[in-house]
């Protein structure tokens, strides 16, 4: 069955998610920046860039309530990065959050400034059995996740990737190496849900 | 490659679509935060009160880039002199994001610019055409922007130099295998980074325009001419309604191929910042010319 997946084209590594998804059978990708858009898809990407930029253009244009409407109602959809701090019920020492569908509690740059990004080998066994490079840019991850949270993956005792029914969320950035296991992960979950 | 250098690209993978701002202290920082804004560019003077003060152009205070670090969660870059690689080392001490080893301010070397290869931290720096940004990336710069020309509000040499680089990628991608060294004799740019360009159709790193954008249409027009997002320096804060003007700016560079939503952005923002002709200035006048 093929699934239109969109990536939320408002700003940052957008492109890099699109070029991942064009690699993978049966999947049409398109971008996303209107309401009008997000009615087409079967799943949706929220990609790296900054998250309180990316919010802003959300609300402003109307986007931001039909955006959490969609999800609330089941479409599945991937975070990554500042894609995760959209989706987190909770921000750590804010009182702002933005979608807030998902219940984990996430920490803002919590590696610090760009001298503290790093990449590492990592092997997620829910989603391969081999290692995957993982990439973290100024990224944040969750302090806690609710029981109903599936932990897929704990990196020095800190939640960088898991999963809430329809909701995945990463801290790190897949569509910036040439590994597409997360990718195929995620057109799994999109398949799932449009049975 | 090393893995520090594709980290430091991957970043500016993080700002396409998005705004850079100048600011001066941490209240236009906040208020570049709120307008949306990817990152700001923490500097002492924008480049249009440098262009009027005249004198030396420095990095700026340290004290004033950190309480701008403390000020908002977004990256925060600042400027150093060209060759200036001390003025780099205070930089990454200070755990800057993004180093711009700028045209704006006075160079500290007018042979050499600052080998980038040995920081940990990254570069951004200023291209007037292809051959340009590619030394700069050959020295380890790993984001480029178009020189344009800083502090007049004029977008005319940013458009020229998008319009250049565009021109020259096209001519090395259509180029046979052959004619690649020539071309990377003619362009005064490194062999392989040419090569990386006539396989890719584009420069291996993130290509941003900068200098004289002053209103969304600007911001706009560079975007549909194929740049990554934009950095606007006396564009806002030297404008009548920064607040609004940076909004409206913001909203421009996301919905760039959207006339009915330029329109409506651009609508009412009050004066743009005082501007230049470039024509009627002295060539000694010109920023873009100091990089070699």
């Amino acid at each position: 069955m093929t699934v239109t997946i969109g990536v939320l084209g408002i700003q940052g590594a957008v492109t890099e998610h699109i070029k991942k998804l064009e690699q993978l059978p049966k999947v049409k990708a398109v971008l996303v920046k209107s309401i009008e858009a997000l009615q087409q898809i079967d799943g949706l990407i929220l990609p790296g860039g900054e998250s309180t930029a990316i919010a802003r253009i959300l609300q402003d244009f109307q986007i931001f309530e039909s955006l959490q409407k969609k999800i609330t109602a089941g479409l599945p959809v991937w975070g990554t990065c500042a894609g995760m701090i959209l989706l987190a019920k909770k921000i750590l020492d804010s009182d702002m959050t933005h979608l807030g569908v998902m219940h984990i509690t996430v920490k803002r740059n919590a590696y610090g400034r760009q001298l503290g990004s790093f990449s590492i080998l990592e092997t997620i066994p829910a989603i391969s059995d081999q290692p995957i490079p993982l990439v973290f840019i100024r990224a944040p991850f969750a302090l806690e996740a609710a029981d109903q949270v599936e932990i897929l993956h704990i990196l020095d005792g800190k939640i960088v990737a898991c999963r809430e029914q329809h909701m995945l969320a990463t801290a790190f950035h897949p569509e910036l190496t040439d590994d597409l296991s997360f990718h195929r992960y995620f057109v799994k979950m999109v398949q799932q849900y449009k049975l | 490659m090393n893995e520090r250098y594709n980290l430091n690209k991957n970043l500016a993978q993080m700002l396409k679509g998005g705004v850079i701002m100048d600011v001066v202290n941490p209240k236009e920082a906040e208020i570049a935060e709120k307008a949306g804004a990817v990152a700001v560019m923490a500097l002492e003077r924008v480049p249009s009160d440098i262009r009027r003060d005249g004198g030396v152009a420095r990095m700026s205070d340290p004290k004033m880039i950190q309480e701008i670090q403390t000020a908002v969660s977004i990256p925060v870059m600042a400027k150093v002199r060209i060759g200036h690689f001390v003025e780099a080392q205070i930089l990454e001490a200070l755990q800057i994001d993004y180093i711009d080893e700028s045209e704006v301010l006075t160079p500290a070397d007018e042979d050499f610019h600052i080998d980038k290869t040995a920081f940990q931290v990254p570069f951004v720096c200023g291209a007037k055409n292809i051959g340009e940004a590619l030394r700069r990336i050959g020295e380890g710069a790993s984001m480029i922007r178009t020189k344009g020309e800083a502090g007049t509000g004029n977008v005319v040499e940013a458009v020229r130099h998008m319009r250049t680089m565009n021109q020259q990628i096209r001519k090395i991608q259509s180029a046979s295998k052959e004619e690649l060294m020539t071309l990377a004799k003619c362009y005064q740019a490194p062999y392989d980074l040419v090569c990386y360009v006539h396989e890719h159709g584009q420069l291996p790193v993130v290509n941003f325009a900068a200098g004289g954008i002053a209103t969304p249409a600007d911001a706009a027009l560079m975007m549909q001419l194929g740049c990554d997002g934009v950095f606007v320096g006396s564009g806002i804060f030297k404008s009548a309604n920064p607040l609004k003007r940076a909004e409206a700016i913001v909203k421009a560079t996301t919905y760039f191929d959207k006339p009915e939503i330029l329109a409506e952005v651009s609508n009412d923002l009050g004066l743009a910042m005082d501007s230049l002709d470039i024509r009627i200035m002295d060539e000694k006048q010109l920023f873009a010319s100091r990089g070699w």
